[in-house]
């Protein structure tokens, strides 16, 4: 409460929030108006969706204005593992087995 | 929006309607008793405002042991339900209800607002802090886990219960298949209540890593705030799972989309995936706390230091790692294959590892201990055999091939049931007993603590093991009824009998409260139990601001060190300086107000009311960016008058040091 955040326009954030729309509208309509195959619109949305993740880490989650290199790294990996389990763990799971028929 | 009004109230249940005309009167009765004693004006201002961890902590508190009395009932009308074979007391449409609702109750807001109570009460005191990193928004967490809860509540009232299970399997869950309101209520009130909680973890989080005081490095912070620094990261990594889940189950049910619906295309499995995801670490998120305050009192009795505290926090660590890749233990039989099965089969067996550690952490800080039988010791003992059950049956269970024999019957309900009441309500009554001198300025009473103890330990173990072997002999969870040639009636007798010991437990445990409220010695010293750690080293009841002089830590256990060697136990008038507190905010109460109201019309799909109701929600989220109210500073002449009052009494502190 003693230190004071500078009040200038918080510019990144709306480009941040405006770029996330964008991707998000374009995965909507790839993915609903477009004429591709389940594939490639798989491919495009999902690297749509890392774009966007990386974009918000760096407009949103203060990555660079940590002091602390080390916690940042931590924070990372941690993330990085969370991300693996849920995503390559669910897709793992739900296409193995009698799942996958 | 086309409403349909006589589905609004549930009628034709003589079980309901009782209900109905019980939560009226109390309501009267409840207002009426306010206003009669004009208490609205201090209930405003000294609770539902309030920013004060310690207050909102008891008000999570109260919130858990009332909603402890409605899963508690519904586990007795279960129990009613089995207790004979062919019974006809509850329909099987009532009784899906029930389970549903008892599961989600027990957990979502029982256990977790419990912990998180004591979480609340103690953890700032622990750490030598003045309250939570962020205040309010403490007091937002409060108010949306209670609108979530209420909401949660009144579905067996109005609209209709959930009834697919705490789980909420799809196609099951979905509209095709559950085509009632009855689960819109799970995906909007645990949504609700959800983001409460994840903003608990947050704050939490930031709170331990930021706000300790002088001295307590990571490695000297108590156990309960250690589980309770990685429960908050459990909270933080797992919630926004189950976040996305029920906003796809909301989806699918309100909006016609097809995440979940096979029917559109959809993925059915990715519902209980998702939801175990969540729901894994979900049991550790209660579990670990548990274990912080069992480490707390067991110590604290055997009056001697945690043994293995760093292979404890090393084992508590271990545990949080583990519970992210262990979900598929929940559904083996879904037939993800043996390379699935095999590798989650592992990583369960893999966690008994870590918790043995702990076990016999616990019982060699017992060892040439001289062991204080109070009732919070009581508890801890009787968590040790009973839990040890549970975690063994959990062994057998996370054998991918056993489990096809025990899955979805009663030996798995006797299971997580092993594992929940010893692990989870056993160590919110140790630290309900243990801190509640420090919450209230009195003590629980000594000897009802115990025929609670007795009573609950002996109930519960007569209600839930003979459903071991219910389970082994092939009775199924979730049936209302058995036939008479099954031969399960004699174990199902049992189990209600049992029930009823085990509620007996809970009647004695509120007449306890209710005595010490009205007949225990308000004279007793701010550390009765001779304790080791700060929350200790303050005033009983604790002083808004918690301490005049933030205390400076130099070991483990370090008011017991500072009353062996004296340190840092006085204050002098020199040493006061001005305290800077927030100030207390209508705006968290407001936001779960509007979150029910947002939240009950869209259980109802009444879309275009829930949207009005929602400009609510974003008025609040406006207000709050522009609110500049920096707090109020606490003048020294205050502090003086308060330390003084209970510095200077008989009793106190130092005559305690043996």
């Amino acid at each position: 409460m003693e230190h004071h955040q500078s009040k200038s326009f918080p510019i990144s954030h709306v480009i941040g929030f405006v770029v996330s729309l964008v991707l998000t509208f374009g995965a909507a309509g790839i993915a609903l108006k477009t004429n591709l195959s389940f594939k490639v619109i798989m491919w495009i949305i999902g690297s749509l969706a890392v774009i966007q993740a990386g974009m918000q880490l760096f407009m949103f989650m203060h990555l660079r204005e940590g002091e602390d290199g080390k916690t940042n790294l931590v924070n990372m990996i941690y993330a990085v593992f969370m991300v693996i389990v849920i995503v390559v763990g669910s897709i793992w799971v739900l296409t193995s087995g009698h799942a996958a028929h | 929006m086309g409403i349909k009004w006589d589905e609004f109230f549930i009628t034709g249940d003589p079980l309901i309607l009782g209900s109905q005309i019980a939560i009226l009167l109390t309501m009267i009765g409840a207002v009426a008793a306010i206003t009669y004693l004009k208490k609205w004006k201090y209930l405003w201002t000294e609770w539902l405002t309030t920013v004060d961890h310690k207050k909102i902590g008891i008000m999570y508190i109260i919130s858990a042991v009332l909603m402890f009395f409605r899963g508690g009932m519904d586990g007795l009308l279960m129990k009613a339900q089995t207790a004979r074979p062919e019974m006809e007391f509850l329909n099987s449409q009532h009784y899906n209800e029930i389970f549903t609702t008892h599961g989600v109750i027990m957990i979502l807001f029982m256990a977790m607002p419990f912990l998180i109570g004591l979480m609340n009460v103690v953890i700032p005191l622990q750490i030598g802090a003045r309250d939570v990193a962020f205040p309010q928004l403490n007091a937002l967490s409060f108010w949306l886990f209670f609108s979530g809860a209420m909401l949660f509540n009144i579905s067996f009232v109005i609209g209709g219960s959930p009834d697919a299970g705490w789980t909420s399997y799809f196609p099951l869950a979905g509209k095709e298949f559950s085509p009632g309101i009855g689960n819109n209520f799970y995906a909007v009130a645990l949504q609700i209540a959800g983001i409460g909680t994840l903003m608990t973890g947050i704050n939490f989080i930031v709170t331990i890593l930021k706000m300790r005081t002088k001295g307590m490095t990571l490695m000297k912070m108590p156990m309960f705030t250690w589980t309770t620094f990685v429960t908050s990261i459990l909270i933080v990594a797992a919630f926004p799972i189950f976040t996305v889940a029920l906003a796809l189950m909301t989806f699918d049910r309100l909006y016609g989309t097809h995440f979940f619906t096979v029917s559109g295309g959809g993925m059915d499995m990715l519902w209980a995936n998702l939801f175990w995801l969540w729901g894994h670490p979900e049991v550790y998120i209660v579990a670990l706390p548990a274990f912080g305050i069992f480490s707390e009192v067991i110590a604290t009795f055997s009056r001697k230091s945690l043994f293995g505290y760093k292979s404890m926090v090393f084992s508590i660590l271990g545990i949080a790692l583990l519970s992210m890749v262990v979900w598929v233990h929940h559904f083996y039989t879904m037939g993800s294959g043996p390379a699935v099965n095999s590798f989650f089969s592992i990583t369960t067996m893999a966690i008994a590892i870590p918790t043995g550690v702990k076990m016999f952490n616990w019982l060699f800080t017992m060892r040439k201990g001289r062991i204080k039988i109070t009732s919070a010791m009581l508890w801890a003992l009787a968590f040790v055999p009973c839990f040890v059950i549970g975690g063994v049956t959990g062994v057998m269970l996370a054998m991918g091939a056993a489990d096809y024999q025990y899955h979805n019957t009663l030996f798995l309900v006797a299971h997580f049931h092993y594992v929940l009441i010893p692990g989870v309500v056993f160590a919110v009554f140790a630290g309900l007993y243990y801190w509640w001198p420090k919450m209230f300025g009195f003590m629980l009473n000594e000897k009802i603590g115990k025929w609670h103890f007795w009573l609950f330990v002996i109930g519960f173990n007569v209600t839930f093991m003979p459903m071991f072997f219910l389970g082994l002999n092939g009775a199924v969870r979730r049936a209302y009824t058995y036939s008479a040639e099954s031969g399960f009636a004699p174990l199902f007798m049992l189990s209600a009998i049992g029930s009823i010991i085990l509620a007996a437990g809970f009647a004695v445990f509120c007449y306890n409260i209710y005595w010490s409220i009205r007949y225990a010695d308000r004279n007793i010293s701010s550390d009765p139990w001779d304790a080791r750690t700060l929350e200790w080293s303050t005033a009983s009841p604790v002083q808004f601001y918690n301490f005049a002089k933030l205390p400076e830590v130099k070991s483990l256990d370090p008011f017991w060190h500072m009353k062996k060697k004296n340190e840092g136990l006085t204050l002098f008038d020199s040493e006061i300086e001005e305290i800077h507190m927030p100030s207390n905010s209508w705006l968290p109460i407001y936001m779960g107000v509007i979150f029910g109201i947002a939240g009950f019309l869209l259980v109802f799909e009444w879309h275009i009311a829930a949207a009005v109701a929602a400009i609510g929600i974003f008025a609040g989220l406006i207000i709050r960016s522009f609110d500049y109210n920096e707090g109020f500073h606490v003048k020294k002449d205050e502090i003086h008058r308060i330390e003084n009052a209970w510095r200077k009494t008989e009793g106190e502190v130092h005559d305690h040091v043996s």
